[in-house]
């Protein structure tokens, strides 16, 4: 199955495609340089004591 | 002729008290929806569960030692004039979307519960005394064995033998995790620590025992068969589904919602692929689930080696020879099947050759991203606790603390779009009739649920509305009849009820 799936895939591009294309992926710098502005910005925001909010963070079973 | 996809998502959040002794979270999830009831609507119109039947088994028969779910009545339970239920579910707020006819309304009424989820948040914490604070997670799991739950609805056609769509739809909930799971730090299951799983791709796989069953908080299973349809029996059956994550990604959630209907469609028409059965349906769940580089094989009954892509593969090329053979009427229709038809093809297709190209759309991707970045910049191990809390806080509803919102990730809803959603209905479903009622007749409407209303207009007996076809009581069939109608008197007197 798994060969037969390969041979098809990829002709099946529709031409009139909805969706705008993904972006081009970025250099490799500049990706890293936005994640580490991430990171900093999350490094501003993370609860400042971790542990215990971990800790108490104890849900019931639901559904 | 397959029936039209009928689609909603049900979520329960997570809940925390902080700060509060004797903490409880029934309690503090009523208080939750109160302060939304309460702000911001005019009066609060209650739940009805006259036509609940929740351990009713699609099989047939009801299995001597399972458990059927209870209905909690005596708990806060409310109906918005969006036509979505709000209420507490076990110790969750929980909030069900109106009934919607395509994945991508549906994925909009998604993300109008979060901001309802918000403003309630921030309602009651205006309520509560200085130091204490409620705080609502859209998550499945609290990272120590519980989890809850994120569920979708799908209309099907009650002449499909429910044995097809058991077999032709579990090897692609199986799979499908690969561009719907949120992710999670670590794993839940039984005997394994973080050094053998220190990440995987979704919340929930950990979770579930069984291949097929009724249950949904014990013994999980990857096929649910509650047989409730809400709906005409003889015509419809609900396929719920309890196998999915709680998305943060709105691309993800259209995504889930979107090629799932069109499978359900495929195997209404007898279109599915039906070869594609695992040998080992639970322990696949789990192995795909923590394989992040989606490199490994599994076997299948007919002795045959695939990966998760290559199930996906196979099914989205059944799914193209479906759409020509039929159309996608039943998914809402060209543009809308097009385009997740499209969608579908380029996750794959960066599954395969740049998973972390998926870093702006998909959350588990994001989230290891950021978590190899966060671990990396502090020397720390998958283990610690300042992980956990990152896995906790991805998830986080506060806007101030909440990582999802600020990483960057593609929407598919705009906010106006949003915001619509958080007042009106779907003007494609019953649901338009259910919102615009009760927006239009509060003080008339006694309680509702999916298939029905309940008026009280002073003098007779109390008059049920019976709605039992959910694309009956859309916008086009009675926006004018509504509009004419000053009371709800008048209504029922017009609807000859």
């Amino acid at each position: 199955m798994a060969e037969r799936e390969q041979k098809q895939r990829h002709t099946s591009r529709s031409d009139d495609s909805q969706v705008e294309d993904i972006e081009p992926t970025a250099a490799g710098e500049d990706l890293k340089a936005e994640l580490d502005d991430l990171l900093d910005e999350i490094d501003g925001v993370l609860e400042t004591n971790a542990e215990e909010f971990v800790k108490n963070y104890v849900q019931k079973g639901g559904e | 002729m397959a029936v039209h996809k009928v689609l909603g998502i049900e979520t329960e959040f997570g809940i925390l008290h902080r700060n509060d002794g004797d903490s409880n979270p029934v309690s503090a999830s009523s208080m939750i929806i109160n302060a939304y009831v309460n702000g911001f609507l005019e009066r609060r119109i209650s739940w009805d569960f006259e036509d609940e039947h929740p351990g009713v088994d699609a099989r047939g028969f009801n299995e001597f030692d399972a458990l059927a779910p209870e209905i909690e009545t005596h708990l806060v339970n409310a109906v918005l004039t969006n036509g979505a239920r709000y209420y507490v579910d076990h110790a969750h707020p929980e909030l069900s979307t109106p009934e919607c006819t395509d994945a991508l309304q549906c994925a909009t009424y998604d993300r109008a519960a979060e901001e309802i989820l918000i403003r309630s948040m921030e309602k009651a914490n205006e309520l509560l005394p200085e130091g204490e604070e409620l705080v609502i997670h859209k998550n499945n799991s609290d990272g120590k064995g519980n989890s809850y739950g994120c569920h979708e609805n799908y209309l099907v056609d009650r002449s499909v033998p429910f044995g097809r769509i058991v077999q032709q739809i579990m090897p692609f909930f199986i799979s499908r995790q690969i561009f719907c799971g949120a992710g999670k730090i670590g794993s839940e299951a039984p005997g394994l620590t973080h050094a053998e799983v220190p990440f995987q791709i979704t919340q929930r796989a950990d979770f579930f025992e069984e291949e097929v069953g009724l249950e949904t908080t014990l013994k999980r299973p990857i096929v649910n068969t509650r047989d409730e349809p809400h709906a005409d029996s003889k015509k419809y059956r609900r396929l719920h589904v309890i196998v999915g994550d709680a998305n943060m990604s709105e691309v993800q959630t259209y995504l889930k919602l979107g090629t799932t209907a069109i499978v359900l469609g495929m195997i209404d028409d007898d279109m599915a692929p039906s070869d594609l059965a695992f040998e080992t349906p639970v322990k696949t769940l789990r192995e795909i689930s923590y394989d992040l580089d989606l490199e490994m094989s599994h076997r299948l009954l007919d002795g045959q080696s695939v990966s998760a892509l290559d199930v996906q593969w196979a099914y989205f090329s059944a799914a193209k020879l479906w759409s020509e053979r039929v159309g996608f009427e039943v998914v809402g229709g060209d543009q809308i099947g097009r385009d997740i038809m499209d969608r579908w093809e380029k996750v794959l297709t960066a599954l395969e050759n740049d998973i972390d190209s998926l870093a702006d759309s998909i959350d588990w991707i994001a989230k290891r991203r950021l978590y190899e970045g966060f671990r990396e910049r502090h020397s720390l191990e998958w283990s610690d606790p300042r992980m956990a809390a990152l896995d906790l806080q991805y998830h986080d509803l506060r806007p101030e603390k909440g990582l999802a919102r600020r990483i960057g990730l593609k929407r598919v809803s705009t906010d106006e779009e949003v915001e619509n959603a958080i007042e009106s209905p779907p003007p494609t479903t019953r649901a338009y009739f259910r919102g615009r009622c009760l927006e239009r007749y509060p003080d008339a409407i006694v309680a509702a649920n999916w298939d029905s209303m309940v008026f009280d207009v002073g003098s007779d007996p109390l008059r049920r509305v019976p709605m039992l076809e959910p694309l009956r009581g859309t916008e086009s069939h009675v926006a004018a009849l509504l509009d004419e109608c000053e009371s709800a008197a008048e209504l029922l007197r017009r609807l000859g009820t």
